[in-house]
């Protein structure tokens, strides 16, 4: 492997893109989160709810800002790094990710302010207006950019003049073929990534505190964990449906990346399902295959005797890295399973009435809270290392893409960029740490003071530093 | 028309024009907005007090994301409709886009982590300031390597990875924190009261002097580049339509001047806006039409129609609702922050 300014580009890109994902990933599910949360604080004036919002949304703000700046660096690298990409495919992508800024990024920006300074100011409705905005701002977002890369996937409604694409029809680019299972996928992704990071974190603050404690201090964790979880257990198997669907797809317009998933090497009918394998891309094999005879086949045509695309089909230089999509899917693919083992427990605890109190279902849930954001970043490794070695597929080969830049520019900004990053998500799960350690605010400091009545000062009660030096508890709000 | 892009016709000659101006408009925008709040961060570290600190900080918490969304659309915009511009550019500003990029990293997450920090407060302190001022001062050496132009092939950039960095482009970097500075003053003047808002009110007029030296230099500077960019504000007719932009400059910046002693609130920050319009209106008549200067001009980066006319529709629909709900957020958050931000901690959400 050369060191040269294509490889440290595609280094720098898979890791800014990699860190800056795990954010939209949780704020887009948090978003709705949040917005649920008021939705039931208006419609039941239990304050429970509402000191879950505070609670959550602190947490949101943090990633979202994150998100924030880790995503302006995004808009620049196309060019920066990837100027012929820009230059050959901009005709394309480039009103694409436009209309992302302007029909999403701006509704974010304009409401998060409200939704976090503005309480006090615009009233309840308002404000809850101004979280259902933040909410579809979210998803508008994600609405363009996975429609972006999947054109890059599965490119359609384009023609070709002088060297470049150039759009003839905008529907075809827009609802490409891999768009709308992709969207679907992510978007149910994301919303289970923030279900297992609340569930997750809830878990954590309840193990934390004895089964004894004053039911006040425990009900805001474990509504949060109930909630979580009822929408884990019903949506981790319909995500594994559209999976499936998904996986339709990429054998119809992606075959080689459906090859490299599978670790198949010959075309053939009656594959098996490989569970384990270690591929060769030398010798053009598989080693210690561990695999169920023709349910591979089944899976993806539906039929035992279908025949599923190898390796071998095209030549060396026009397939994909075989071992990293072969094991990053299989890492997501476990990890669904695991989260769907935790669903299923959840509900059984549920009617033996121990959800709260299981200490070996609390700590796995809890060690459960990274799991989204592990399947989240595999799928995508999947996706876009499936895609190689084009990065508009079948068309723009990655090697031609790359911008004219030094390797030592481009060595020098990597490095800063890892460090950089080290640096502020470091800091950032520290705070984030902290505000968990101190959870929400416990509900009988404002019990019978304002259930029936509309709080004046919602967001604002005194002590919102999260360390909560002595002596400046939560005061009831006036 | 102009003189230039004759040898195009109908919408592919009024499509790059129309969008010359809105993103002309986006980069005007971002200009100011963050400018401000790039503004109170530059400040950030001469402040006095803590309590200072925190009022300035949230006077432009609630916005400060919205307010860097336009330098997103400022990218996303010449990659949405000039993408060549975008292809040759980015690469040619490397260095200090990456720089610019990093620091404002920086000073975005000290608005939350500054709050939720007590010992490691300074650092984050730190962040914000030193952010500012070096995101502005690369966006500033950004803005001098563009009117220096760039050495290209028509479709990439061919120069070296430093031909950015010049004695130009670091004065042009400079003058922008000078600017910055300003608009960051008078935006405190307007956003406080007591004691901060005379002390603002004394930055300002620094501030001010400092902004009208950097303009008269870069000004002075610009014809020695050799690119016969005084050919276009000396020749007749062009002196006549153009002398009233350095006119109107001097008047603005004495109007300014005279309301910082004056006490008043508001207008210092219009003006101080004024002046960098009329900055940015002679730099727009310095390089019209060329947005990859020296050779390139907006006609020949452009999009394909097909491709500019699909972003104009959306453009034309949603520009105004943005607009829009961005005036509210900023009406919402209206009138002066309070003096005694509550409690020991924040009245952070």
């Amino acid at each position: 492997m050369e060191l040269d300014a294509l490889m440290l580009s595609r280094i720098q890109f898979a890791f800014t893109i990699a860190f800056h994902i795990i954010f939209p990933a949780f704020t887009i599910g948090l978003a709705s989160w949040l917005a649920a949360l008021e939705f039931n604080w208006l419609r039941t004036g239990n304050p429970l709810y509402r000191n879950l919002f505070r609670f959550w949304v602190k947490v949101f703000a943090v990633s979202f800002g994150l998100g924030v700046v880790s995503g302006i660096v995004m808009s620049y690298q196309f060019g920066t790094n990837w100027s012929r990409f820009s230059e050959i495919a901009g005709n394309v992508v480039g009103p694409l990710m436009a209309y992302e800024v302007l029909t999403a990024f701006f509704l974010e920006a304009a409401f998060l302010g409200i939704m976090l300074f503005g309480w006090e100011r615009v009233g309840d409705r308002l404000h809850f207006f101004a979280t259902c905005m933040v909410a579809l701002g979210t998803l508008i977002s994600a609405f363009w950019i996975l429609s972006t890369n999947s054109w890059m996937q599965t490119p359609t409604g384009f023609a070709i003049e002088n060297g470049k694409m150039v759009p003839v029809d905008w529907f075809k680019i827009v609802f490409n073929p891999s768009f709308p299972l992709r969207y679907a996928h992510m978007v149910m992704g994301c919303y289970i990534t923030t279900a297992f990071a609340v569930a997750g974190m809830s878990a954590w603050m309840l193990l934390r505190h004895p089964h004894d404690a004053p039911e006040a201090k425990l009900a805001g964790s474990r509504r949060s964990l109930s909630m979580a979880l009822w929408f884990a257990a019903i949506f981790v198997p319909v995500q594994i449906v559209i999976g499936d669907l998904h996986g339709l797809g990429v054998l119809k317009y992606q075959p080689m990346k459906l090859a490299a998933i599978e670790g198949n090497w010959d075309r053939m009918s009656n594959m098996p399902l490989r569970l384990f394998a270690i591929p060769d891309e030398v010798a053009e094999t598989n080693h210690y295959e561990i695999g169920i005879p023709k349910i591979g086949s089944w899976i993806l045509t539906h039929a035992y005797d279908g025949v599923v695309p190898g390796l071998k089909d095209v030549p060396k230089e026009d397939r994909p890295p075989v071992w990293p999509v072969f094991f990053s899917f299989r890492i997501m693919v476990g990890l669904g399973f695991a989260m769907l083992g935790i669903g299923l427990w959840s509900l059984y605890l549920r009617l033996k009435g121990t959800l709260f109190t299981n200490r070996p279902f609390l700590t796995a849930t809890m060690l459960m809270t990274p799991s989204g954001f592990g399947a989240v970043l595999f799928g995508w490794f999947t996706a876009e290392i499936g895609r190689q070695p084009f990065v508009v597929y079948g068309h723009l080969r990655t090697a031609d893409a790359v911008s004219p830049v030094a390797a030592g520019a481009v060595a020098t900004s990597l490095v800063t960029f890892f460090v950089v990053y080290a640096f502020i998500f470091g800091f950032g799960s520290y705070y984030l740490a902290k505000l968990l350690r101190r959870g929400p605010d416990p509900v009988e400091d404002i019990r019978g003071d304002d259930i029936a009545k509309k709080p004046k000062r919602p967001l604002s009660v005194p002590d919102e530093g999260i360390e909560g030096r002595p002596g400046h508890r939560a005061q009831p709000a006036k | 028309m102009f003189g230039f892009g004759n040898e195009y016709e109908g919408l592919a000659f009024w499509l790059p024009l129309i969008w010359a101006g809105l993103i002309a408009v986006a980069v005007a925008m971002y200009v100011i907005v963050d400018g401000f709040d790039l503004g109170v961060g530059i400040l950030f570290k001469a402040a006095r007090s803590e309590n200072w600190r925190d009022r300035m900080m949230f006077s432009v918490a609630p916005i400060w994301d919205g307010n860097e969304t336009w330098l997103i659309l400022g990218g996303g915009g010449l990659f949405a409709v000039f993408h060549v511009a975008y292809a040759v550019l980015m690469p040619a500003l490397y260095v200090p886009i990456i720089l610019m990029l990093i620091a404002l990293i920086f000073r975005g997450v000290a608005f939350e982590f500054r709050f939720k920090s007590e010992r490691s407060k300074f650092l984050w302190d730190n962040a914000f300031f030193f952010g500012s001022l070096l995101a502005t001062f690369f966006q500033g050496m950004v803005l001098g390597a563009f009117v220096q132009g760039f050495a290209n092939d028509g479709r990439q950039f061919t120069g070296g990875t430093f031909d950015f960095l010049t004695p130009f482009s670091v004065v042009t970097g400079i003058s922008l924190i000078c600017g910055y500075g300003l608009l960051g003053s008078t935006w405190c003047v307007m956003k406080t009261t007591g004691e901060l808002e005379i002390w603002a009110r004394r930055i300002a007029v620094r501030f001010l002097i400092a902004t009208i030296i950097a303009m008269g230099v870069v000004s002075l500077w610009v014809p020695f580049l050799g690119r016969q960019i005084e050919t276009r504000w000396f020749s007749w007719p062009n002196i006549a339509f153009l002398a009233p932009i350095p006119l109107i400059t001097a008047y603005a910046a004495y109007r300014l001047f005279r309301d910082l002693e004056e006490g008043r609130h508001y207008r210092p920050f219009f003006l101080a806006i004024t002046l960098f319009l009329l900055g940015y209106l002679g730099l727009g008549v310095s390089l019209f039409p060329y947005n990859v200067p020296p050779n390139l001009t907006i006609w020949d980066t452009a999009n394909t129609v097909h491709s500019q006319l699909f972003a104009l529709v959306g453009f034309a629909i949603v520009l105004p609702i943005t607009f829009a709900y961005t005036a509210y957020a900023y009406y919402v958050f209206r009138g002066k922050v309070a003096e005694e931000i509550q409690g020991g901690g924040y009245g952070y959400h």
